[in-house]
């Protein structure tokens, strides 16, 4: 089935392929005349037994023999249904022997045998048959799973097949694949002699080897180590890693709404907007049910009830980083008066992961919270000035002024056995007898970061980050066709040596000197020319409020949306492709300065990452119409909507957009109505 | 042989004149005898024994026995025999045993022994055999081009083993499963294995800078394996369970029969297309179902269908020469009857003792004095009670050099056949 090549077409063949056509077409007619009159007659069925039996991919007819069973079981005995529904599997496998990839006859089998009208002996039998012809076919895979739970076959005894089938041709992933869903299973639930994880991941760890060592040009074994690798690694309970405001932290409230403060440190930050305080945690991994009974917030401050949310581009009810907002200004809040925090988080169930892990230690965070100055009303023209991103507006910061870390350090993975670092030890040591090869450096630079992760904090110094970037960057060169995907791991290892201390942080945080104030600065986050095509480490950089990512190759800013203090930020020399790629701005409700001059945006036709960003075509869009078309106006409006649904919730005052394929002038006019905040425009006063 | 006397004297045979007379029904007298029936010529094709196959024979368990125990024959010419026609001298045959010595030793109880005679009629015994072929053999070709194997049933030989010091009895790694599933190589090992059978595939492949060099495809096997670095265990799989090298390559040089790289190669070549050619027969050999002794009837058949005439009990005494040329004419049986034909094929196991009569200008004649004995094969027949490996039935075994002992010259090599098939 695998690496047949495709033979071109012959003419005489080309006269028995429109015969073959014209057949099909006589039959499809006939089948949708009778199922549009709704004809389940024996003839009816026979000739869609006979379409499906050519064309198996024909879905109507699939859906039509479903009716046909349920019009013809209502009208009949129970004798008379056994043989109806065995019919139906008849069907199925001539269908299948024409084509057995064909969703729809796979999934009528699984509808069939799910009424439990049928024996299910014959479905092995059938599996075996089908599995011998392509070893290696996922449809088949499925289906085993579907008939094997019906059939109540132990999951240990389904892990001796894929034994068996691994033993015939270990180049199977398919095979190992159901072997790491079925011990993901027995694990969970503890079955016998899987309690210990570590050991059945020692015997997996041996087994894998013979294959990756016997031809580790074959992928499918290196597939399974990964995945061994992840287990021992991964903690399956979800945690919290870091937090914004950190514990122990002091927050100043500056009420006059301009940018300035000396907020350097994730303990003492200086915030300009007092009427509302975020509050935002960071888990491990992507949770569920954070809401005010699983975390609970305890404040003399508080009134109501928080509602948290999560933050996710695509609507979804699960996110790695949530958020609240307090909102101070209804709270009357007294000039200098320190108001206390306490926020107890999974101390009652109901955080959990998306495999169904609870959160794992219960954990609290308390910070307190000072008002400065009271909160006044902007003064209208006052925020018209530039903010500038040139060298000279920057000044080097020499020393913190407080000695508390800038970076919590509470994102440590606690109860790692010290089996699992040998264990990763022992792998590392295994890999460097075996020659060099591609997946081998993948899989030694991914072995490393594990065991830097599992390495005791007091060891973080001895860690192996240089040797790693340096694994990627061999990767580039040798294998230029996933050099996105080595970039992509090299720039986020990257940030995370970058940002994992203070001392490596503070090279890249400068002082922002605002022309006009020159007794007032901030701080900003200068990542610029990092060569960077990702973003990454948001959990040690909720802090910050102006970043300059400028001079990178950023295609995407994925995660971006966990920076919610963010209020100035600079994008610009980027290789930003779509408006869809800057689907996360639209959760930074403080972002007020957005660079994204000289990229990309407009430059290709078709966005080949859509797939993976929302549109204003999908389904969990709330897309306002409305005003899009009010705004539009004359010009073609569908070349904007992904500008306006990026743009349309923002409240921007500057923003710099020049430099792309997209800005002309019919863009600029457009983009000022939909920003009504807007006060300049590509360094032009509006 | 003493039992030809009992059998009742054949009619005489007719006709007299024949292309090609062959005596002895082995494999390669088979082998010709369907080729030469095949395209035509008048064959008879003789055999002093009760059997065919000559000592490719297989026979029953008594059988055995007896044929092994009868005494070397030297069939001398009878005083009787006729002389009466005068063109023709008559230069006496001599055969000899193909073995030196036969030794037997019997079970240890009456049980056993019991058992055995019950059983006896069960299975067939290789006379000096056994020989399992490879799926890819040229021989399994023939068989099929010639059409003798429709008369043939196969069965495969279901694992390999080779035995060394530390572990036993191992399966050989032969295949990328093979060595996937292997629990006594070490990582570095199924490495080192996979990546030369990588590299025998790219060499076989044909892509010209693949190739393995001119040079080292003339060096010795066993250096070139050296030369890649491979470990002592690699090198014995390779040689002695895959390339099935008879003699130690390692001993300092002093080995007379050194392989070389490029006929290493064709051997893993042939062992690798045998691994899996026939998909019910898992390994690399396959045995015939009845024995060894099925490939020369085989053939033999194949030879009778086309015309060849056979007849089994009938020891030729001596050669007819002409007295004039001092060439080949014909035979005389035991029988007393005398045949003619253009060629004569002789079993190796016939010589003539070297006599002025012969004429000297008869080259192939005098080839036929000579009895040029290149070296003896020890072969061992045990009927035993259990597998040699458990769950295996049909397995064949390979002890390398100086695996026993250590100066073990040569591989022992073994093959156990099951005897649920072997009736």
């Amino acid at each position: 089935m695998h690496g047949r090549p495709r033979k071109p077409l012959k003419e005489e063949d080309e006269s028995v392929l429109s015969a073959k056509a014209e057949k099909l077409h006589s039959l499809q007619s006939q089948f949708l005349a009778n199922h549009q009159n709704r004809i389940y007659t024996k003839e009816a069925l026979d000739l869609s037994a006979k379409l499906l039996e050519i064309n198996p991919e024909c879905y109507t007819a699939w859906n039509y023999r479903k009716l046909a069973v349920q019009h013809n079981l209502s009208e009949s005995n129970s004798d008379s249904d056994a043989s109806l529904f065995d019919q139906e599997l008849k069907v199925v496998e001539n269908a299948l022997k024409k084509n057995f990839k064909s969703y729809g006859a796979w999934h009528h089998r699984k509808w069939v045998l799910s009424k439990g009208h049928s024996s299910i002996d014959n479905e092995l039998r059938l599996l075996n048959d089908f599995q011998k012809a392509d070893a290696r076919n996922f449809h088949a895979w499925n289906y085993r799973r579907f008939v094997t739970a019906l059939m109540k076959i132990s999951d240990e005894d389904e892990l001796k097949y894929t034994e068996k089938v691994i033993g015939v041709n270990f180049s199977n992933y398919s095979a190992w694949h159901n072997r790491s869903v079925l011990l993901s299973t027995l694990f969970k639930r503890k079955a016998e002699g899987f309690s210990h994880k570590e050991k059945v991941l020692q015997e997996e760890y041996k087994y894998v080897h013979s294959a990756i060592f016997t031809d580790s040009d074959d992928q499918s074994g290196w597939f399974y180590h990964l995945w061994l690798i992840d287990q021992t690694v991964k903690n399956d309970a979800p945690l919290l890693v870091s937090s914004w405001p950190s514990h122990g932290a002091n927050i100043t409230l500056n009420g006059n709404n301009s940018l300035h403060g000396s907020g350097l440190s994730l303990l003492n930050s200086t915030l300009s907007d007092t009427k509302t305080l975020p509050v935002i945690l960071c888990f491990n991994q992507a949770v569920e049910g954070v809401n005010s009974s699983t975390v609970v917030v305890k404040s003399e401050l508080l009134k109501e009830d928080l509602v948290w949310k999560p933050l996710s581009t695509n609507n979804s009810s699960t996110a790695q980083v949530w958020v609240v907002y307090l909102n101070m200004g209804n709270m009357k809040l007294q000039l200098s008066k320190t108001y206390s925090i306490e926020i107890n988080i999974g101390h009652s169930m109901g955080i959990l992961s998306s495999n169904g892990y609870h959160y794992g230690a219960p954990s609290q965070i308390t910070f307190e919270v000072c008002v400065q100055t009271a909160y006044t009303e902007p003064v209208d023209g006052q925020r018209g000035k530039l903010t500038s991103w040139k060298d000279n507006d920057f000044r080097k910061i020499d020393h913190f002024e407080e000695s508390n870390p800038a970076v919590s350090a509470d994102h440590h993975i606690p109860t790692t056995s010290n089996w699992c670092m040998e264990a990763i030890d022992e792998e590392i040591t295994n890999f460097q007898d075996l020659s060099d090869c591609k997946i081998r450096k993948l899989t030694l630079a991914r072995l490393l970061i594990a065991l830097d992760l599992l390495s005791p904090q007091h060891d973080k110094r001895k860690n192996h980050t240089e040797e790693v970037l340096k694994l990627y960057t061999e990767l580039m060169k040798l294998d230029p066709t996933h050099s996105l995907y080595y970039k992509d791991e090299h720039s986020l290892l990257l940030l995370q040596q970058i940002t994992s201390s203070r001392e490596s942080l503070i090279p890249y945080c400068h002082y922002y000197k605002d022309a006009s104030e020159t007794n007032t600065s901030y701080v900003c986050l200068r990542l610029q020319n990092l060569s960077l095509s990702r973003m990454g480490s948001f959990e040690n950089l909720l802090w910050v409020q102006m970043l300059d990512l400028s001079h990178n190759e950023l295609r995407s800013i994925e995660g971006l949306e966990a920076m919610q203090l963010l209020s100035c930020l600079n994008l610009s020399h980027n290789k930003f492709g779509s408006f869809t790629a800057l689907g996360p701005l639209r959760l930074l409700k403080s972002l007020k300065v957005l660079n994204i001059s000289c990229n990309e945006l407009g430059s290709h036709s078709i966005d080949t990452r859509r797939y993976l960003c929302s549109s204003p075509l999908a389904h969990s869009e709330v897309f306002a119409w409305d005003r899009f078309e009010i705004l539009c106006g004359s010009y073609s409006a569908t070349k904007f909507w992904e500008a306006f649904l990026i743009f349309e919730s923002l409240n921007l005052t500057d923003l710099n957009i020049a430099g792309n394929a997209v800005a002309d002038e019919n863009f600029a006019s457009f983009i000022v109505k939909v920003l009504p905040t807007l006060k300049l425009l590509n360094d032009e006063e509006l | 042989m003493t039992e030809t006397l009992e059998y009742s004297p054949y009619p005489p045979i007719d006709p007299i004149n024949f292309d090609l007379i062959i005596v002895g029904t082995g494999l390669s007298e088979s082998i010709i005898s369907a080729a030469a029936s095949a395209v035509g010529k008048t064959i008879l094709h003789l055999d002093p024994n009760p059997f065919y196959g000559s000592h490719f024979a297989s026979l029953s368990f008594e059988d055995l026995i007896s044929h092994l125990n009868s005494p070397p024959k030297y069939i001398t010419a009878t005083a009787t025999a006729t002389t009466d026609n005068s063109d023709y001298t008559t230069v006496n045959l001599i055969q000899q045993t193909i073995f030196s010595d036969a030794e037997f030793n019997s079970c240890n109880s009456i049980e056993e022994s019991q058992f055995l005679r019950e059983n006896s009629r069960k299975f067939n015994l290789d006379l000096a055999g056994p020989r399992a072929l490879f799926s890819a053999d040229k021989t399994i070709d023939l068989l099929l081009k010639s059409g003798a194997a429709q008369y043939l049933e196969f069965k495969g030989i279901d694992a390999s083993l080779v035995y060394n010091t530390n572990e036993g009895l191992v399966n050989v790694p032969d295949s990328r499963g093979a060595i996937f599933r292997d629990k006594n190589l070490s990582l570095k090992e199924k490495n080192q294995l996979m990546k030369f059978f990588k590299l025998v595939q790219q060499h076989l492949g044909g892509n010209e800078d693949e190739k393995i060099s001119e040079e080292d495809m003339e060096s010795s096997f066993v250096s070139y394996l050296e030369k890649l670095g491979l470990p002592s265990k690699i090198k014995a799989i390779l040689l002695y369970a895959i390339a099935m090298v008879d003699f130690d390559q390692e001993n300092g040089g002093v080995c007379k029969d050194l392989l070389k790289t490029k006929d290493g190669i064709d051997r893993l070549a042939q062992y690798s297309s045998s691994v899996g050619r026939y998909p019910n027969a898992p390994g690399a050999l396959l045995y015939p179902i009845y024995g060894e002794g099925e490939l020369p009837q085989a053939f033999c058949r194949r030879a009778a269908v086309k015309g060849c005439i056979y007849v089994l009990r009938m020891p030729v005494i001596s050669l007819l020469i002409d007295k004039v040329t001092g060439s080949y004419k014909g035979v005389r049986l035991s029988s007393g009857q005398d045949l003619y034909s253009h060629e004569l094929i002789l079993d190796p196991s016939f010589t003539i003792p070297s006599t002025p009569s012969l004429s000297p200008k008869d080259f192939s004649l005098q080839m036929l004095s000579h009895v040029d004995i290149k070296g003896m094969v020890a072969r061992g027949i045990c009927i035993t009670r259990s597998s040699i490996k458990p769950d295996v039935s049909n397995c064949s075994v390979v002890y390398p050099p100086r695996s026993l002992y250590p100066d073990q010259v040569t591989s022992v090599r073994a093959l156990q056949i099951g005897i649920e098939s072997c009736c």
